[in-house]
């Protein structure tokens, strides 16, 4: 950890849509320090206009997603003493999204794909008039509901991280998740498994697991969200049981049990 | 050529400013009921404060104590309010947010579940039962995702990341709002028939606080400029539990459901000091030894632990510790749950709180104890507005969430404010939707306004002041927060006013570097001119920096605004004066021309 005082560089990218550089600033470290701090510090000394995203500084809201040093992160959860002493610590804006101005990006892509899933849609209540569900229902489907859309694991995605042309035919990871939570809500009825299958590019995703690494909330993005999804679209779509019991009932949706990750 | 010719324009029957809980639910509503509507925030969508919300939402559900009720929360919100309150605005809160919380659920939201599979409730400070419905310890999340996502389906044009700066008006009504993209810089324009104010508080002018950027009070200001009344703007609340080390996160918070869940506060000596500090008010329902107050969480006959009395009560006692030298080492006291709960129970009930410790601060919440003190957290003052349709004072204006005042009296009990925003936010929705349908003319922009607006944005990029914004902004945070603190006193109050005048006359000498395409620079000081430190002319004063004003009026002492030299007003019988209503914050030349408020109607026969 760079010593209280010492002075770090910092390599943070400006620029914005037309292309940029990285420029070196050289701040003084204090105890506990965070990326965000740093980056606050430079805004009020050196650089006020440099553009970066930011709200609760405490890991909730998922605004302050940066690379840095390569590694998709929240800046405010960063510790500066994270970082070897001495060596400049660089950071950039999430490659994945076009760049608008220094740290901050177009996240319009992932809003764009959140308003293309199907809302959720409760079956009918109990003959009580509440809505009963146990703490093991759902536990599962809280884990997917942790998420803080920071969009770093749409970022680290290779399916789209260097390859825009995908994205239209990509819903990628964290919408992998919303389309699980609601797949697995005990409450919901719509029928989405068609959309997962054709338009939200599943197959596209070969488990690499880059996304359930840099996931801030430890949601376990592959095992918990992804790999049970391919896994009803299989039954749904290639299963010739399934297929033969809808056709004999005419029930869109079919029950299956959450597999555990 | 027309203002509307010059810059991008856009017609709505309602437009939304503020995407919390309460701006989200507010647009839900009013297009629900067939108003075209439009939702505008300074933030991405999902960003908002509402999101960092923790500890849960109060509602009298009555799924984990049958004994409670509407009637019980509601006496609890009066008395945690000192009485303050508006009564009616609390009694519909009471009333309705059990229904508003089952609503969420409706649309998608999962609470964490009884036994019987029912939604859980946790005790939390100044609740008399188990009342606040939650998600661990991120409700706020859940809930502005539900909303969000609702939202989302019901084609509610959002303008995001697009700051409001001014209301505009046409004889006395609104007749839209104009402001700036942030992303460009340039100009936009709303021409509607209502506005729903949702932009939440003023945090962000204190230096140890656990709001955000976005708190610098925009919609109390907007309103104000455009004639709406404020009210209690004196009663900040500081949360008593936000994290004191290392310096880095100082103010962000902890959550009372660390409480709420068995832990509890103690001085360097290791004593539980809350017991030192129960004031007579609460004395007859609150535990005086600590098996009584450790007993209390399973066996609600016995009397409450007074860890968990109103924050203004509990934030003075931390002061008065950290005062007498029996604080921890970093200026704080200690909050130990490691010692009372088991470390499976503690990560599954707090996980927010077991990460932001092991992250932030290298501590292990299940082995050790935190450090905690007091940080600037909720603004009960503010627009004041009809209790049931949430109207301001102002034909077309309605607020709710923060921005609006009244429900918390002098102090917010904790969990209200989730709820304050569905019950109020709603009200707002549809009222707004209602009174906007009405009308049968679009209200006309009047250019000189905007014109006059866009020239005082953009007036910052010619000063060639040499102000820095950051520097003025980090001199306010400190003169509130040295001067204008839990305890307060006249001649801090006098010099905090004098400070501020000086901050005044630099904030015109603000120069802005760069140009308007994302300059946080720029939105900064156009932020600070929000939170009414505003060179010169200002008509109305009593603003958000300037709160020290209605402060210094002595006799409203009580719950979150303690006059260090004058003993605590605790109830009206305590304190024989009328209370004075919204018309005090005023000075005397717009006291004149204030409407007079009827007295506040006597409260309904104290509910057991
Ligand atoms: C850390 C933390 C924990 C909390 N925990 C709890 C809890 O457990 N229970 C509880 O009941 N309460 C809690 N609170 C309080 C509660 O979260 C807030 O009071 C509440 O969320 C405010 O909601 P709101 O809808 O009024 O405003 P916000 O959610 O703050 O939203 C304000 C909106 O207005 C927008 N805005 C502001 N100014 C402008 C402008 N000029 N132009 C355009 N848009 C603008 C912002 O972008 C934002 O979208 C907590 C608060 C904090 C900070
Ligand atoms: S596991 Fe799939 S979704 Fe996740 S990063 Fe790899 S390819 Fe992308
Ligand atoms: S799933 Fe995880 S990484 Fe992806 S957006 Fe949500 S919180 Fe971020
Ligand atoms: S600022 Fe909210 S996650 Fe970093």
């Amino acid at each position: 950890m760079p010593e209280s005082g010492a002075q770090v560089t910092m390599r943070v990218w400006r620029g914005d849509a037309d292309g940029g550089t990285f420029e070196d600033y050289q701040i003084p470290a204090a105890e506990g320090m965070v990326v965000l701090d740093v980056i606050h510090r430079i805004q009020a000394t050196q650089a006020p206009d440099l553009a970066v995203r930011w709200n609760c500084k405490a890991g909730r809201c998922g605004s302050c997603s940066a690379e840095v040093n390569g590694k998709p992160r929240l800046m405010c959860m960063t510790r500066m003493n994270h970082f070897a002493p001495g060596e400049p610590i660089t950071v950039a804006p999430l490659r994945t999204f076009p760049p608008i101005k220094d740290l901050v990006t177009d996240l319009s892509y992932n809003y764009q794909k959140a308003k293309s899933v199907p809302a959720f849609k409760p079956g009918p209540k109990e003959a009580d008039g509440t809505r009963r569900m146990y703490q093991e229902d759902v536990d599962r489907v809280q884990e997917f509901h942790k998420c803080i859309e920071c969009f770093l694991c749409q970022t680290v995605c290779h399916v789209i991280r260097d390859h825009e042309e995908n994205k239209p035919a990509f819903a990628g990871p964290r919408l992998f998740v919303r389309l699980a939570a609601l797949e697995m809500h005990p409450l919901d009825t719509n029928d989405r498994l068609g959309l997962i299958n054709q338009q939200s590019g599943l197959g596209y995703c070969n488990i690499t697991k880059c996304c359930t690494d840099v996931c801030p909330e430890s949601i376990k993005i592959t095992d918990n969200a992804i790999i049970p999804l391919k896994e009803r679209v299989v039954t749904e779509f290639h299963d010739p049981v399934v297929w033969a019991w809808r056709k004999l009932t005419g029930r869109k949706k079919v029950e299956l049990p959450v597999t555990s990750g | 050529m027309s203002v509307e010719d010059r810059f991008e324009t856009h017609e709505y029957d309602v437009i939304v400013v503020g995407a919390g809980g309460a701006g989200l639910r507010a647009a839900i509503e009013a297009s629900a009921q067939g108003a075209k509507t439009a939702l505008v925030c300074k933030s991405l969508l999902g960003k908002a404060h509402t999101v960092m919300a923790e500890g849960g939402i109060a509602a009298a559900l009555r799924n984990v104590w049958k004994e409670d009720g509407w009637d019980v929360h509601f006496r609890d919100t009066m008395r945690g309010g000192k009485l303050l309150n508006n009564w009616r605005m609390a009694q519909i809160h009471a009333q309705e947010a059990p229904d508003r919380v089952l609503e969420l659920e409706e649309w998608g939201a999962l609470f964490d579940r009884t036994k019987e599979g029912l939604i859980l409730q946790r005790d939390f400070g100044g609740h008399r039962y188990a009342r606040l419905a939650h998600v661990g310890d991120r409700t706020g999340l859940e809930m502005i995702r539900t909303l969000q996502q609702h939202a989302v389906h019901k084609g509610i044009d959002v303008y995001m990341e697009c700051t409001i700066q001014r209301l505009l008006t046409d004889d006395g009504r609104v007749s839209g709002a104009c402001g700036y993209w942030r992303e460009s810089g340039k100009l936009i324009l709303f021409k509607s028939r209502a506005v729903v104010l949702a932009t939440g508080g003023i945090g962000k002018i204190y230096q140890i606080t656990s709001n955000s950027w976005e708190y610098t009070g925009d919609g109390m200001a907007m309103g104000l400029d455009v004639g709406a009344d404020l009210i209690d703007m004196e009663m900040v609340q500081f949360h008593p539990t936000g994290m004191v080390w290392p310096p880095s996160v100082r103010g962000i918070l902890v959550t009372e459901g660390v409480r709420g869940d068995g832990g509890t506060l103690k001085n360097s000596e290791g004593r539980r000091f809350m017991f030192d500090y129960v004031p007579d008010f609460f004395r007859a329902e609150t535990a005086e030894t600590e098996e009584e107050a450790d007993a209390w969480y399973a066996d609600k006959t016995k009397r409450r632990t007074p860890d968990l009395l109103p924050r203004d009560e509990v934030a003075r006692a931390i002061n008065t510790e950290v005062k007498a030298g029996r604080g921890s080492p970093h200026g704080g006291v200690f909050l130990d749950i490691a010692s009372r709960r088991d470390p499976e129970y503690i990560r599954r009930r707090l996980p927010s709180m077991y990460q932001q410790f092991r992250e932030l601060a290298d501590v292990d919440i299940t082995k050790e104890a935190m450090e905690v003190g007091p940080t600037c957290h909720y603004q009960m003052g503010g627009l004041r507005v009809e209790a049931d349709t949430a109207a301001t004072t102002v034909p077309g204006l309605f607020a709710a969430g923060e921005v609006a005042a009244g429900l918390h009296g002098a102090n917010r009990l904790g969990g209200n404010s989730l709820s304050d925003l569905v019950v109020f936010g709603r009200r707002a929705g549809l009222h707004a939707a209602e009174y906007a349908l009405a009308q049968s003319v679009v209200p006309a922009v009047d250019d000189g306004q905007v014109k006059a607006t866009t020239s005082a944005m953009l007036a910052p990029f010619e000063t060639v002041g040499g102000q820095n914004p950051y520097t003025l902004h980090a001199d306010l945070e400190a003169c509130m927060q040295n001067l204008v603190g839990i305890i307060r006193t006249e001649s801090e109050l006098e010099q905090a006013l004098d400070e501020i005048g000086q901050l005044r006359e630099r904030l015109a000498r603000v120069s802005v570097q760069g140009n308007r395409q994302y300059n946080p620079g720029w939105h900064l000081t156009l932020d600070l001119h929000c939170a009414r430190i505003r060179p010169g002319e200002s008509p109305v004063q009593p603003g958000l920096a300037t709160h020290p004003r209605p402060a210094l009026d002595a006799d409203r002492r009580r719950g979150c605004h303690s006059l260090g030299d004058r003993a605590q007003g605790e109830s009206r019988r305590a304190h024989p004066r009328r209370l004075p209503g919204p018309r005090s914050c005023l000075r005397p030349r717009e006291r004149r021309d204030a409407p007079r408020r009827r007295r506040d109607a006597r409260l309904p026969g104290a509910p057991a």
